[in-house]
């Protein structure tokens, strides 16, 4: 850490709250990440790494293997501590200082590579799992399902294409059907900011066509971070996209601009 | 009605519970008729069935945080013998100057020790509300303390098992010790009366019959109200899918200590049950072999189902006592063979057998 060792304008730091109810957006930036670095047993998996969305926006993130990209997430959401650098969700709340738990109930969803939903729950249980709320020991035990919080996870059950579903064991679904499953969870979250690994896999392409759809008509109110292999996917997200190559930006722009990029041909597409 | 709604959809649960009604009023009948009838109950079997509903108790709590959560606690029996421990040390000071050495003050095992007088832990002992508050207290303290490190560190599968194991261990080679104060190997026994009621008497054994019933059936119903409540799912949650329930925004350690705690304190009230019937109390039951014991009733029973634990652990008692008195060198490989044959034919367990066409856990 750069930060010298104790700072005389701070010196009661561990009484300030960890998290401050309500996200402060008014720069308009919702997460930064600087000078970000991880390594595992002497590889750097993140080097030095500047990444920053904004408010509303849809994001795609792309590279080859071993860019970076998961660990990227993993950093975000808690999951991974790096070795030095800085991380804020809005200008409060520092997420090195977070774990998981705080961080998505701050307002940041995940959804994994693998698809993981829980299979011994039905597909309504999921959601209504994952549905924003108090999520402490006591308030659970004693958790009623209110008839507003039913409409809104049949609202969700719909806009996933999952309501005749809804009573089946989630484990029981098809791979694409999972997929969408832990979207609709991300959804009863209502985060700020959504990580979105690998949507596509395992999708026919009617079913790519939907993700494509929900996930720009989530842009706007949500900022969204895709990161996604397949590129006639990433073209029809239409969005900026940002290129990670060991562990760091190689570039950053539209699908075109980045495509031509020389860089890039060189390291990814031109292969 | 609060009642019946925790039953809803638990087949299994409704008709055990008729089952268990059923008996607790049958069996005080049959003990009652003339014994040379063929339906008459011997206060003996009146005790043994009381015992066997202490255990399925524990079968219970240790179904809980495995077959819903996903830990599978390998030192349950050290909460049930913890609570065993708070019971017999009441049972101790009810002996009063009864003992061999007459001693008004202190219990047999200290005068012989040459101790001088009481050490602090056994202060208030002699109070009954006391006693009770410790049984559930001590083993509740312990699992708290025990799961705030454990599952903080985040240590899961094998390794949270083996440490279990290791605790129930640690306590056995401790209660050994003469210096603890709980008597050493011999532990603590030759009990007189509980509450002012003699332990030896028809009444005083029915009584505790009746109340290892009484506790089986409120123990059942509290843990199918967690397991039916979103807490219950978010358990569910845990064992299936640990990350994933954190990203979705649940502190699992504190969901984990919760119930583990709880689960506890089912064992403790067990083991406070099962000490005045049996009569003893000694080191022997913090045996690693007896957690791994209630495993086995729980696997057989049908994990993930609360009444299999029960039937499990009548079941494996049940034969237990019928193979220990026909062919006792044979028990052990009974109880392996059984084992071998569940989990290879029924993985499911025993439950598993009747929900066949259900489908839904």
């Amino acid at each position: 850490m750069s930060e010298p060792l104790i700072r005389r304008d701070r010196v009661f730091d561990f009484m300030v709250p960890k998290a401050v109810d309500g996200l402060d957006l008014s720069h308009g930036t919702v997460l930064y990440m600087e000078d970000v670095s991880v390594s595992f047993d002497g590889f750097k998996a993140i080097n030095g790494l500047n990444f920053y969305v904004e408010a509303g926006e849809l994001r795609a993130v792309i590279g080859p293997n071993g860019a970076g990209k998961t660990t990227m997430m993993d950093i975000i959401t808690g999951k991974t501590r790096p070795d030095k650098g800085s991380c804020w969700f809005g200008q409060r709340h520092n997420l090195l200082r977070m774990d998981e738990p705080e961080i998505a109930q701050a307002g940041i969803g995940r959804k994994f590579q693998k698809p993981t939903v829980f299979e011994f729950h039905t597909v309504f249980e999921n959601l209504e799992l994952a549905m924003a709320g108090r999520k402490s020991v006591w308030p659970t035990l004693i958790a009623r399902l209110s008839g507003e919080q039913r409409d809104r996870i049949e609202e969700v059950l719909s806009i996933i294409g999952l309501e005749t579903e809804s009573k089946q064991m989630a484990g029981s679904l098809s791979h694409g059907q999972k997929q969408w499953l832990e979207i609709g969870m991300l959804l009863m979250q209502n985060p700020l900011l959504l990580l979105v690994d690998e949507p596509a896999a395992g999708m026919t392409h009617q079913e790519m066509d939907r993700t494509v759809e929900l996930l720009t008509s989530l842009a706007g109110e949500h900022s969204v971070v895709v990161v996604e292999h397949d590129m006639d996917f990433v073209r029809a997200l239409n969005s900026r996209v940002t290129v990670l190559h060991q562990g760091s930006v190689l570039a950053e722009g539209n699908m075109d601009q980045v495509q031509n990029d020389p860089q890039v041909i060189e390291v990814y597409l031109g292969e | 009605m609060f009642l019946l709604r925790i039953l809803q959809g638990d087949r299994g649960g409704q008709a055990f519970m008729l089952a268990l009604i059923a008996t607790l009023v049958a069996v005080p009948v049959m003990a009652s008729l003339p014994s040379d009838h063929p339906l008459f109950i011997s206060s003996y079997t009146v005790t043994l069935l009381g015992k066997y509903l202490t255990y399925a108790l524990l079968a219970v709590a240790v179904d809980l945080v495995w077959g819903y959560l996903g830990i599978l606690s390998l030192g349950h029996a050290a909460f049930f013998a913890l609570g065993g421990y708070a019971m017999g040390m009441y049972l101790m000071r009810q002996i009063g100057d009864r003992g061999v050495y007459g001693n008004p003050e202190l219990p047999d095992f200290m005068v012989f020790l040459n101790w001088q007088e009481l050490p602090w832990f056994w202060y208030g002992m002699d109070q009954f509300w006391f006693a009770m508050i410790m049984v559930m207290l001590v083993p509740g303290l312990l699992a708290f303390v025990f799961g705030w490190f454990a599952f903080r560190s985040r240590v899961t599968g094998v390794y949270l098992s083996i440490i279990t194991q290791a605790l129930t261990y640690a306590l056995m080679l401790a209660f050994f010790r003469n210096e603890m104060g709980f008597g050493g190997n011999n532990g603590l026994t030759d009990f007189k009366d509980i509450l002012g009621f003699n332990l030896q008497s028809d009444e005083t054994r029915m009584g505790l019959f009746i109340a290892s019933g009484v506790a089986l059936a409120l123990g059942y119903l509290a843990c199918r109200a967690i397991v039916k409540s979103r807490l219950g799912k978010v358990a569910v949650a845990i064992r299936d899918a640990e990350d994933r329930t954190r990203f979705v925004g649940y502190k699992v350690e504190n969901v984990k200590l919760a119930i583990f705690t709880f689960s506890a304190v089912l064992a403790g009230i067990a083991g406070a049950l099962y000490v005045p019937q049996v009569g003893i109390i000694n080191p022997s039951e913090f045996q690693p072999l007896n957690s791994i014991e209630v495993v086995v009733w729980v696997a057989m029973g049908g994990r993930a189902t609360l009444y299999g634990a029960v039937i499990g652990a009548l079941g494996v008692n049940y034969a237990k006592t019928w193979f220990t008195g026909a062919l006792p060198d044979a028990w052990l490989f009974a109880l392996g063979a059984l084992f071998v044959f569940v989990t290879l034919l029924l993985p499911r367990g025993i439950a598993g057998l009747f929900r066949r066409k259900g489908g839904k856990a």
